[in-house]
């Protein structure tokens, strides 16, 4: 189980404690590109009919900004009335086609990336998970190889 | 008007009453259909099942709409009906967060809602449109006060980051000027002569003459600061009375800026056929129309229950369960039908007996993202300040709009706004950050359209769809594709197990179609029930 982070708590008694003042200055001090100091770098919005493109390039920061929303910051999921598998130590992930493909065209009720990552974000994250998160697969995957996925799962997209 | 065999026209109602007295209800309604009366939704009135066979039994699985729904005609049909339901509370979706209400998504992150009393939010569907006659009939058979749902507010923000200097600007005059500016160029066009291969000279004059009304052109047929314009989009300072009263004109904005910065994507939810006026909401919030019905069947609900395997044999269901906080060993419940209303999304991680076309459809629907933010501010600032009351300010920000308070509309004292409501890439970036970090997200980017927010914020509290236990993500993301090869055998009653929800419907996303879903499943699963019957005797 997670707590919330002890920043987001600090922040929270902060302002509990000492009122908006503490806020202002917070916002104050924020960048004016509009991030303050821990909020993440935001795409340009998606809709239904257009579902955007994601801007984080490294492999870190897409797992950041997209993954750990299921899967979770550490990789290992979670349960409720249905679950979200653990990236974590998952031998799954040993033929790195595998998460790639999922990540093209989804899997079940996960939804699928094709249109929204290009195929140098897709091989970041894939690589990524695969070298973190007690994930220790040495090999890796290429731009190219996932233009190759990209072409073949086209035909089967969902 | 139509005519019969003798050449004597008879009116459309005649013809209506002639096929009701001979056809029956339902066919009566498909000719109003075609006759173009009551296409705007497939609701033929109260279900009516009678003649449930002696002892018969029905297991519902959740306590969303759809099988609140179920449950209660079931019941009232005759059947002896339990509902399992993972939640320790009835609605599923229809759900409204209050004051002191707790909330624990996955991954264990809980949060509070810190509202005052009488303010909520609804982190799930929020309006009914006026032809979503399913959910207005069930509203008024268990006497649940509507009231008015703003969609369209000409007063409320266009906002483009990119787009006048990131200034957000009125919709009435974003709307005014970009058909204004149209009608010109329409307007141009005609009168050059360019598209008389198009329109015939009759109808040329009638034509400039509608742009003229519909553009607030001027007699030259060009979209100017004036008077008439102003009774479109406004003026810098209104008209008044007494001495010094004068309007002040306002100047329209110009074309390619309003091109370019594509705000008018935000008039497109002020004519889509889902959100034209008139649209409804539960006083109170929505999950009130969800209670009414739960009230009536909570006798049959066991809350706490996860469903963990789905069984049927030629003589019934048995359905497994384990007690969703504290696990345990599994219990099971027969019956003899069952009626499901599981999301796709969990449904394709349960052990389930089903033909291979069914399961194959069960895991063919990705979950779509989508995420709501609450926000309780110290006083409607909105109203007060910018005389916003209700409706939608939309933005190019991750938050993507800002939704008004609907009601307690220029009351003093406290108001809670929608904060945000996002899909996309930045409904899964919001997502993934922790609840306190959201929330600072949706202050900080709403104080760029309305800069009262950080002085007069005062808490907030998010549900992002992906993290939701119940659900695992907002609602069932057909492709066409998917919809073709899949969505008849999803639908089927599938030896003693028919499935309902808004993904069992053509109206994603919406509780009309979870509701209709569960009506016409409980319609077919009763004629079978008596026809399997009847074979018995």
């Amino acid at each position: 189980m997670y707590t919330t982070s002890r920043r987001g708590r600090a922040w929270h008694a902060l302002l509990a404690r000492r009122g908006i003042r503490v806020l202002l200055t917070v916002l104050a001090l924020a960048p004016l590109c509009g991030r303050a100091e821990d909020l993440p770098q935001f795409s340009n919005p998606g809709t239904l009919a257009d579902r955007g493109h994601f801007v984080q390039r490294d492999g870190a920061a897409l797992y950041r900004a997209i993954c750990q929303g299921c899967h979770m910051p550490d990789a290992r999921g979670a349960r409720g009335a249905g679950m979200y598998p653990a990236l974590a130590a998952n031998p799954k992930l040993a033929s790195a086609a595998y998460p790639a493909l999922t990540v093209l065209q989804g899997r079940r009720g996960m939804p699928a990336f094709a249109e929204n990552l290009s195929d140098e974000q897709v091989a970041e994250v894939v690589n990524y998970v695969r070298s973190h998160f007690d994930n220790r697969f040495t090999d890796s995957v290429t731009p190219d190889d996932v233009a190759r996925l990209r072409a073949s799962s086209a035909a089967a997209s969902r | 008007m139509s005519e019969n065999r003798s050449g004597t026209p008879i009116s459309r109602r005649e013809l209506l009453s002639r096929i009701g007295q001979s056809a029956g209800a339902a066919m009566l309604y498909q000719s109003m259909s075609a006759l173009g009366f009551a296409a705007e939704s497939t609701y033929a009135g109260p279900i009516n099942l009678s003649g449930a066979p002696r002892g018969a039994s029905v297991l519902v699985l959740g306590a969303g709409m759809a099988g609140l729904v179920a449950a209660y005609e079931l019941r009232r049909a005759g059947y002896k009906v339990t509902v399992l339901e993972y939640n320790q509370r009835a609605g599923g979706r229809s759900w409204t967060l209050r004051g002191g209400d707790e909330y624990t998504e996955l991954g264990g992150y809980r949060q509070r809602c810190e509202f005052d009393q009488g303010h909520y939010f609804n982190p799930g569907p929020w309006r009914i449109p006026y032809h979503h006659r399913a959910m207005l009939d069930y509203a008024k058979r268990f006497n649940v006060p509507l009231e008015s749902f703003t969609q369209v507010n000409y007063n409320a923000y266009v906002h483009s980051r990119n787009a006048f200097g990131g200034k957000p600007q009125r919709f009435r005059q974003m709307h005014a000027d970009f058909h204004g500016h149209v009608a010109e160029l329409l307007g141009k066009a005609v009168n050059r002569g360019q598209l008389d291969a198009e329109v015939n000279a009759e109808d040329r004059e009638k034509l400039l003459e509608a742009l003229r009304t519909f553009g607030f052109l001027d007699k030259e047929y060009r979209y100017r600061k004036s008077e008439f314009a102003g009774e479109g989009r406004g003026y810098d300072r209104d008209p008044g009375g007494g001495l010094d009263s004068r309007p002040v004109n306002s100047e329209p904005l110009p074309l390619g800026d309003l091109v370019q910065s594509r705000v008018w994507q935000a008039f497109r939810p002020s004519y889509v056929y889902d959100l034209q006026p008139s649209l409804f909401q539960p006083v109170g919030g929505m999950d009130r129309i969800a209670m009414a019905i739960y009230r009536d069947v909570a006798p049959l609900v066991q809350f706490g229950a996860k469903v963990v395997r789905i069984g049927q044999d030629e003589r019934g269901v048995e359905v497994a369960y384990v007690d969703a906080r504290r696990g345990g060993p599994p219990r099971t419940n027969r019956a003899d039908w069952c009626v499901c209303t599981i999301p796709l999304s969990i449904l394709s991680q349960i052990e389930l007996t089903v033909s291979e076309p069914m399961a194959a459809a069960i895991q063919a629907v990705p979950y779509e993202t989508s995420i709501k933010i609450g926000l309780q501010f110290k006083r409607r600032f909105w109203e007060e300040d910018e005389r916003i009351y209700g409706g939608i300010s939309y933005t190019d920000l991750p938050i993507g709009m800002i939704g008004y308070p609907m009601s307690g509309q220029n009351a003093p004292g406290k108001g809670v706004l929608l904060g945000a409501y996002a899909w996309g890439t930045n409904s899964y970036e919001l997502t993934a950050l922790e609840p306190e970090q959201r929330v600072r997200a949706a202050v900080e980017f709403g104080a760029r359209i309305h800069p009262q927010y950080p002085a007069e914020f005062e808490n907030g509290i998010s549900v992002a769809w992906h993290r939701v236990p119940f659900v695992n993500g907002c609602f069932a993301r057909w492709s066409d594709n998917a919809r073709e090869k899949h969505y008849e055998d999803l639908c089927q009653i599938d030896g003693r197990i028919v499935l309902a929800g808004e993904h069992a419907s053509r109206l994603r996303a919406w509780q009309e179609g979870a509701v209709l879903s569960a009506l016409d499943a409980i319609g077919r699963l009763h004629q079978r029930a008596i026809a399997m019957r009847a074979e018995q005797v």
